[in-house]
Parts: structure tokens; C-alpha cells; sequence
């Protein structure tokens, strides 16, 4: 079984690296491009076959502890087969 | 005073911060592996050094934040003992939630190493009484994650309780309020991005940040 956890910085947080990849992509000639933010993907993949519910609770603990600092970043879990 | 240092693998300020800690104690500080779990009974102070720990992977400081040794200084500011964190050991102390607020990617996006002036903001805590009337400083930076960010509340409670102890005169990272460097609410535990240690003997022009080192030996 596999978790796909996807971290990135709160909306009020100052994205530093999305501010320089939509300049970047203004200079591409992408001109409809109003904001980019950038993130992590991490894939987990998990032993056994647990159901999905008691995956999905066990990774998100591994977010609160330490895939994300929720101080300034949010998550988000998806448990694929 | 007894101190101690930890080592983290991509320590690379942890020999630095020893020889500021001898010249100004007289005594070798201990070097504490980051798999060691507990410091060296009768330890009063203990440094985070910078460098870049665990290849700064995750995130800065993340790593080193959940390793066996930090449990210990936690244990160890948590009976009161002296904690300062430099740099990334700022990141760390910020990842083990024993400091608020994080530190994130540079504004410009630069890694930036110069000496910045500093305005001492609280010169009335374990890590700066020896400024005296001293109302600002001038130490090095090196860092690319040093922007300070937390939330409102909890900068106008840092500011509100004068847990600001440094700031920055010519912000160099975009750090919120200026913020270079604060304490938790006891007054043990410090953080800051600048680098006291290499302004710390005249041989290295600059004694800025030698101040630092003094107050802790007359607080421990």
C-alpha cells in the first residue's frame, strides 16, 4: 500500500521559490501566470494491508511528527492501492 | 562553567563554537554525538551549531530536531539548563517546537554570508547581559534559510514580552519584525541566526559576538 503526501506552505506564508518559478515562466512568455507556489511530494509506502482509514490516520501522524512543519506548512494524504 | 556541543552529521560550526566556549570558560567544552541520549552529568550549557545537519534534507533543521540527543536538551531546558542554538541550531530549536516560529527560505532567495549590525533589542537576558549600555553589535550571517516567520500573534507575544533579543539593522533575509535572534519564555533558551562564535577573538578581527559568550559564563 502506498500514501502520497503532498506538503506546502500555508496560503498567508511567503513563497519565495513559487515567486521566482512564476517570474521565470512571465519570462517564458506564460503571461496568464498569476502565482505559483511550490511543494513536496513524498510517497510512503506502507507494509502489509491495512484499510485504508487506519493508513490514512498512521500517515497523517507521520505528518503532525515530522513530513511537515505545521507551524508553517499544511498536508494533504491520498492512499493508493 | 560546564558546557557541552552537539555534533550532528553536517555540523560544520561545532569546532568553531568549541573554541569560543574554551577561550571564554577556560574548559573544553564536551563534544555530544547525536546519538548520544543524555549530556554529561553537571552540564549548564549546551550549544546547537551551525552547519547544515543532515544535509539540511525535509527541511532545515528537521531531522536533527527528532534526533535521540535533542530529547535530552530538551529534558535538560526543561530543568532550566542553558540552551543556544546558532544558526541551523536555531532551525533545530525552532523544529523541536523548544523556540516559536520557523525559519524559511531566504527573501532573496541568496544564501547570504557578510556581517550584518545587529540591534541588541533585550540586553537583559543569560545570552546578552554582558553588552552592558552596548545598544548594537556587528556579527556574521551565512545562511539561506534565516527568514523568520510566525504568525502575528506570536510575534506581538515575543515583542510584548521583549523575547526579541537581536534584530537586524539592514533586514538581509526579509525575517519578520527584524528578527534575528530570541528567547523562549523562561529566558533559557536562545536562538539566532548570527554567528557569535566567529566574532569571538581578536585574531579573527571582529569581537561582536564575544559578549554572548561572556554573559553565559556569568549566568551559568
Amino acid at each position: 500500500m502506498k500514501a502520497i503526501v503532498t506538503v506546502g506552505l500555508k496560503p498567508g506564508v511567503l513563497d519565495v521559490q513559487g515567486k521566482a518559478v512564476a517570474g521565470a515562466l512571465h519570462e517564458l512568455g506564460f503571461a496568464g501566470v498569476q502565482d505559483a507556489r511550490v511543494g513536496k511530494r513524498i510517497e510512503i509506502q506502507l507494509e502489509g494491508d491495512l484499510d485504508p482509514a487506519t493508513a490514512e490516520a498512521q500517515v497523517r501522524e507521520m505528518c503532525e511528527k515530522l513530513l511537515a512543519n505545521t507551524v508553517i506548512e499544511s498536508y494533504r494524504v491520498e492512499i493508493a492501492r | 562553567m560546564k558546557s557541552a556541543v552537539v555534533v550532528f552529521p553536517g555540523s560544520n560550526c561545532d569546532r568553531d563554537a568549541a573554541r569560543a566556549l574554551e577561550r571564554m570558560t577556560g574548559a573544553a567544552p564536551a563534544m555530544v554525538w547525536h546519538k548520544d541520549t543524555e549530556l554529561p552529568q553537571g552540564t549548564d550549557l549546551v550549544v546547537l551549531p551551525g552547519g547544515f545537519s543532515y544535509g539540511d534534507y525535509l527541511r532545515s533543521g528537521a531531522m536533527a530536531a527528532r534526533s535521540p540527543v535533542v530529547r535530552a536538551v530538551a529534558a535538560h531546558a526543561d530543568r532550566g539548563g542553558l540552551v543556544l542554538g546558532i544558526c541551523n541550531g536555531f532551525q533545530v530549536l525552532t523544529e523541536a517546537r523548544l523556540l516559536p516560529g520557523a525559519l524559511t527560505r531566504n527573501t532573496g532567495l541568496r544564501f547570504v554570508c557578510r556581517e550584518v549590525p545587529l540591534a541588541i533589542a533585550n540586553a537583559n537576558t543569560a545570552f546578552t547581559r554582558a553588552y552592558r549600555e552596548a545598544r548594537d553589535t556587528v556579527i556574521p550571517v551565512a545562511h539561506g534559510d534565516g527568514r523568520f516567520v510566525a504568525d502575528e500573534s506570536a510575534l506581538d507575544r515575543l515583542e510584548g514580552e521583549g523575547r526579541v533579543v537581536f534584530r537586524y539593522l539592514n533586514n538581509p533575509n526579509g525575517s519578520a519584525r527584524d528578527i534575528a535572534g530570541i528567547v523562549n519564555d523562561r529566558g533559557n533558551v536562545m536562538g539566532m541566526m548570527p554567528h557569535p562564535e566567529r566574532a569571538s577573538d581578536a585574531a579573527l578581527g571582529r569581537l561582536g559576538g564575544a559578549p554572548v559568550f561572556q554573559s553565559l559564563l556569568e549566568a551559568a
